[in-house]
């Protein structure tokens, strides 16, 4: 079950540079959300029709947490806003992913890249295994701080900054980190070579994809991904990433 | 007092509780606005296109947001109809509303094949999309030449137990002369319009905003256009219309039913908010109450009085 709501802001903060935070008041969205899925937002301003989907950092309560990065006129709007105002949103929406499932219970490589760090700081809140979180980063870095109570974290930068210089990947080949599971979330480059690695040394796998929206309910078919096989509802090779995923199993999707 | 406004409307013999329905393509079968809406208030559900076979649709990205609309390619993805006869129609037959089917092809025996295919099925009328922009073979192709649009029309009246309703594609130089081939075809009514040919660059990938360079314009930005035909086809047929473009609330409703559509649509509006329908119904009757309207048939197509 999803709702539509008009959330209260809580409290709103800037976290990096384009990078902001929202904690929302709601009355049911929280309490029906799961680590890895998203919520859309909609802009007060008629000109911008469609709702931003924005993943899902933290459920505290009745409480939900969005980092976000400036992108458009959409998000611009959303990181002016201050505690007190209010927000249109929908959800919880999407799959997440799921934390009682038997795999979950494995040693875990977490993976952030970018505006995909946010929706792992749930997962790793929600997981109880042994967990080795590895955020990766062109610069600046934001979150980094909040997963060390949660596993044994590692930071990855672009140009050399701050922990190993170069991609996720490049950081646990430098530490040598192994896993029995990997969660994943970041931009496409490094969602394809993660599931090549996973691939390579049979490592279930679980990608959390983006996609372009207009519905956000699995009504419009905007945001389909490839498929290996053919899906159930569909009835050809693609899924809709805001319905059957954000997140899929690696095997399940071509990317 | 409710009972003394009447927002019944009927079409081709079938009767529809208000004239609100959904526009095809942005509300699936209306299974997942179940959640947010009760199904059963809307005059009609019409269902995202469905053909002959499973069609995979075109590449990623198929969206764009413009200012005051959006561009789509979707490229008619579809199940095909065998599954949309035992999944989707039956979902719908749980709620009290009527089932408008959209059907696509790409062929002239696609569109008879779909319409024979539906003979049986329990829904109320039949949409025959000849104004898709975004598919290669048929789609506009049939919309934009009266003469191929009359012999579809004929083609699908000859075969089909439902009564048909012909969808027009604005992209066209004049309306009327689509409006008037359909009719003399055979069509129950005519629903316009479809959206509007457009293009949006990524200025920072130097690219398409959407993957088929080409989709089709929707939201209120097309709206002025979309009533112009509406008043346009109104005055140069006698089938009763079915109105859309751009429709966020009931005032945009009541212009189309001003300028001469006996029915209206919702498209675009409802991935903005999925209540929108429900809104425009009830706004379009306290619309009625606060001007002493007792039935809609007394500003359908006024304007012209």
């Amino acid at each position: 079950m999803s709702y539509r709501e008009n959330a209260i802001i809580k409290s709103t903060s800037c976290l990096a540079t384009g990078i902001y935070e929202i904690w929302f008041q709601t009355s049911d969205i929280a309490k029906a959300a799961k680590p890895g899925q998203f919520i859309s937002v909609y802009s007060s301003n008629g000109a911008h029709l469609l709702p931003r989907p924005i993943s899902i950092c933290e459920i505290q309560g009745d409480l939900l947490r969005i980092v976000y990065r400036v992108v458009g006129e959409g998000t611009k709007e959303f990181s002016q806003m201050k505690a007190g105002d209010m927000l249109s949103i929908q959800g919880p929406l999407g799959n997440g992913y799921d934390v009682e499932a038997s795999y979950a219970n494995k040693k875990a490589i977490l993976f952030g890249g970018g505006i995909g760090i946010p929706p792992m700081l749930e997962l790793a809140k929600r997981l109880h295994c042994e967990k080795n979180i590895v955020l990766g980063y062109k610069d600046e870095l934001f979150l980094n701080d909040e997963f060390k109570s949660y596993g044994t974290v590692t930071i990855a930068t672009e140009d050399g900054s701050a922990g190993v210089k170069g991609n996720v990947l490049d950081a646990i080949f430098e530490y040598s980190i192994q896993a029995e599971v990997i969660y994943a979330c970041g931009p496409l480059p490094m969602l394809r070579a993660i599931k090549a690695y996973a691939l390579e040394h049979h490592i279930d796998c679980y990608l959390s994809l983006e996609e372009k929206m207009a519905c956000g309910i699995g009504a419009c078919l905007a945001c389909v991904c490839d498929s290996i096989q053919i899906d159930e509802h569909s009835k050809v090779k693609n899924k809709r990433v805001c319905k059957e995923g954000p997140v899929f199993h690696a095997m399940e999707v071509e990317i | 007092m409710e009972h003394l406004i009447n927002m019944n409307v009927d079409i081709a013999g079938i009767h529809f509780k208000n004239p609100v329905t959904v526009a095809s393509g942005t509300f699936g079968s209306g299974m997942e606005y179940a959640d947010y809406i009760d199904l059963n208030r809307l005059g009609a559900v019409t269902t995202k296109g469905v053909a002959t076979v499973a069609w995979a649709g075109n590449k990623t990205p198929r969206i764009a947001e413009t200012y005051g609309g959006m561009i789509n390619a979707i490229g008619l993805q579809n199940p095909g109809i065998d599954t949309f006869l035992t999944r989707d129609i039956p979902f719908l037959k749980q709620y009290d509303t009527k089932i408008i089917v959209n059907v696509c092809g790409r062929s002239k025996e696609d569109y008879v094949e779909a319409v024979q295919k539906l003979s049986d099925a329990s829904v109320d009328m039949l949409e025959i999309n000849i104004s898709c922009p975004n598919v290669k073979e048929g789609g506009i192709a049939f919309g934009q030449n009266a003469a191929v649009a009359e012999d579809i029309t004929a083609a699908v009246k000859k075969v089909s137990k439902h009564p048909i309703v012909m969808k027009l594609s604005p992209n066209v130089t004049d309306i009327t002369e689509m409006a008037k081939a359909v009719e003399a075809g055979g069509a129950d009514a005519i629903s316009l319009i479809n959206t509007i040919t457009g293009m949006k660059i990524d200025i920072n990938k130097r690219t398409f905003a959407v993957a088929n360079r080409t989709g089709g314009l929707s939201g209120p930005a097309i709206k002025p256009v979309a009533v112009r035909m509406v008043y346009q086809v109104a005055n140069a047929v006698k089938v009763p219309i079915i109105g859309m473009g751009g429709i966020v609330n009931a005032a945009d409703a009541l212009e189309f039913i001003m300028a001469g559509a006996t029915m209206v649509a919702v498209g675009t509006a409802n991935f903005h908010d999925p209540l929108t329908t429900i809104k425009v119904i009830d706004g379009i009757e306290q619309f009625m109450k606060e001007k002493n309207v007792k039935d809609i048939h007394e500003i359908i197509g006024c304007v012209n009085g």
